[in-house]
């Protein structure tokens, strides 16, 4: 055994987890090229145009939908999508990258830092910018009077909720993959379309009888069902239980799974 | 072997390690002891195992069998505390491309738990050491390899670790490049740092390492102090000739007879595609024989003999293709 280490350094007193998530807040903060007002501006101009713009045409010839505008109908679905897109984007090629091609993660690996922490971090960094992004957009929202309950004040959780449900599972087959090529297919046969039928644009009673339990499948219907939920604070309590189960399970099955796969992947 | 530092601590210890990778296997059984305060090395052609030792002694790579300690500690079970104490600069250099030279010091430092002043105290200190300090706030995509390199060698600082493992420090360097990082390596030799290095260079195994381990398909095929495998496996001196094309060529050597009458010259004759090599005691005594046979190679050289020499003998092949 060697004796005590020449010099023992004081202790910032940080866990694991949160170095790093710390690294992933500054490399975003480094190198992050839009803006806030672009962040804010999107989803405003969003709602200009789909939900007022279009609304004006759906109370012309429709009236309302279930009893609401459409502005009303669409702009919590907005929030929803835009907290899974965000726990996609984040998810795929910047953890491949930071495996395979810059090898980052590898490096975190030869610190205290373990597998299971670099996933954790990850993860915890995703959820904040999922919440930090919700209220930006709930805010948007309460701008266009699109809020009618205090449980909105809950909208950025459930943005929190739908991130993490879409980032644990994703990170997770990054964590496993060989390449990026399967990503665009994802892309393109799951993030699309559930974008365009997870009763975002129109009620699932639009559809036929047939086909709405496949909507009603689709992850990102429970999160657009809650956010409405939330924004107009009419709901079941039986029918919130059952979408906050249905992305909680997401998520912790992913969390299981995700360690698991950092670790074998970086230790090996 | 002769145990340079004998009575200082072993602070890694490696009995029949072994990796695997899935029917492969990378790494087969090897015996290693490293003591504190030594500089050792693992000299080895490309896929020897090196990188796949090294990630077990940086206590990130599960080994696959045999017993592994680090500092006594076994990276098993005690990962995170193994890895403080240590400083890794991997083959590649895994740094963080858009960010600027002192941000990556201060992720590192942050990934060890420094304080913030520390951290900012030691990015000070290390980027001058490593002579970046002009560097501090360009980003790293615009530095130059061996400025990369150097970074890394920083970074790996940050903690002052007790042991530093550089797997190839200086490959795909230019020469000037690679003497500034070596020259730091002494340096940091002095302040009693134990050095952990693989490489593919003998001259840089010759300069860097007190003592080393000669590896080859995953074992380990020679180990002791440069000198002693120098002279455990070769000749004093070596000389090489060259033959003009045809005539160089093995078989025209065969037909010749002149493999045979070197043979009679030297204590050993190595026949390379593009040299002949004579392992000798005393190379211009020999050279003036080969002239006196009637051999005439197109141009001849004595030199003393390397570590090149000792893997050749040792496996019958060269170190860097
Ligand atoms: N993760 C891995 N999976 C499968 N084979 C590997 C892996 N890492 C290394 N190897 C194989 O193990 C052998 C030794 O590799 P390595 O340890 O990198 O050698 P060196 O560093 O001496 O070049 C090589 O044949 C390499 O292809
Ligand atoms: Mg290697």
């Amino acid at each position: 055994m060697s004796g005590p280490p020449a010099h023992v350094a004081p202790l910032g007193g940080w866990s694991r987890w949160q170095r790093s998530w710390w690294y992933h807040a500054v490399v975003y903060a480094q190198t992050w090229r839009g803006s806030v007002a672009g962040a804010v501006l999107f989803p405003f101009l969003f709602l200009v145009a789909m939900g007022v713009g279009v609304g004006h045409l759906v109370a012309h010839h429709v009236g309302t939908v279930g009893g609401e505008s459409y502005l009303d109908f669409l702009a919590p679905s907005l929030l929803a999508t835009t907290a899974m897109q965000l726990g996609s984007d984040e998810s795929l090629w910047p953890v491949l990258g930071a495996i395979k091609w810059v090898r980052t993660y590898h490096a975190a690996a030869a610190t205290p830092l373990e597998p299971e922490d670099v996933f954790v971090g990850k993860l915890s960094w995703v959820l904040t910018r999922g919440l930090a992004t919700s209220v930006i957009y709930t805010a948007v929202i309460g701008i266009f009077g699109a809020l009618h309950s205090w449980w909105a004040l809950t909208l950025p959780l459930v943005g929190g909720l739908v991130t993490v449900a879409f980032a644990a599972p994703l990170i997770t087959w990054a964590a496993r993959a060989q390449s990026d090529g399967p990503f665009v297919t994802y892309y393109r046969f799951a993030t699309v379309p559930m974008f365009l039928f997870s009763a975002t644009f129109y009620p699932v009673s639009a559809y036929p009888a047939a086909l709405r339990p496949l909507v009603q499948i689709a992850p990102l219907y429970h999160g657009v069902a809650l956010a409405r939920a939330a924004a107009s604070g009419h709901a079941q309590l039986g029918a919130i239980g059952a979408h906050v189960a249905v992305l909680a399970a997401m998520t912790v099955v992913g969390v299981v799974l995700g360690r698991r796969a950092m670790r074998r992947r970086l230790v090996d | 072997m002769s145990e340079r530092g004998e009575g200082e601590a072993a602070v890694v210890v490696a009995r029949g390690l072994t990796k695997r990778f899935g029917d492969f296997v990378a790494v087969r059984g090897i015996d290693v002891t490293v003591r504190a305060g030594e500089s050792f090395g693992f000299l080895g052609p490309n896929g020897a195992g090196k990188t796949s030792t090294m990630r077990m002694v940086s206590a990130v790579s599960r080994p696959s069998g045999g017993e592994l300690t680090i500092f006594g500690l076994d990276p098993r079970t005690r990962g995170p505390e193994i890895r403080a104490r240590l400083g890794v600069v991997p083959q590649e250099d895994t740094l963080e491309l858009e960010l600027s030279v002192r941000w990556n010091l201060e992720i590192f430092g942050r990934y060890f738990d420094l304080p913030r002043a520390l951290i900012r105290q030691r990015t000070q200190d290390l980027l001058e050491f490593v002579q970046l300090a002009d560097r501090a706030d360009s980003r790293v995509d615009d530095l130059s390899g061996g400025m990369r390199r150097r970074l890394t060698i920083a970074r790996a600082l940050i903690n002052q670790p007790e042991i530093l493992i550089l797997d190839e420090p200086t490959t795909g360097l230019d020469p000037q490049a690679r003497h500034l990082v070596w020259d730091r390596l002494y340096r940091l030799k002095r302040e009693g740092v134990t050095l952990i290095i693989t490489t593919h260079y003998m001259d840089e195994a010759e300069q860097l390492c007190d003592r080393l381990v000669v590896m080859d398909h995953g074992t380990i095929v020679a180990a002791g102090t440069p000198r002693e495998l120098i002279d455990a496996h070769a000749t004093r001196e070596v000389v090489e000739l060259r033959f003009d094309d045809d005539e160089g060529d093995l078989n025209t050597l065969r037909d010749g007879g002149r493999v045979a009458r070197l043979g009679d010259l030297a204590e050993r004759v190595e026949v390379l595609p593009d040299r002949v090599l004579l392992y000798v005691d005393d190379g211009d005594v020999v050279l003036s024989a080969v002239h006196g046979a009637g051999i005439v190679p197109a141009s001849a050289l004595v030199r003393r003999s390397s570590l090149e020499d000792v893997f050749l003998r040792l496996t019958g092949r060269t170190l860097v293709e």
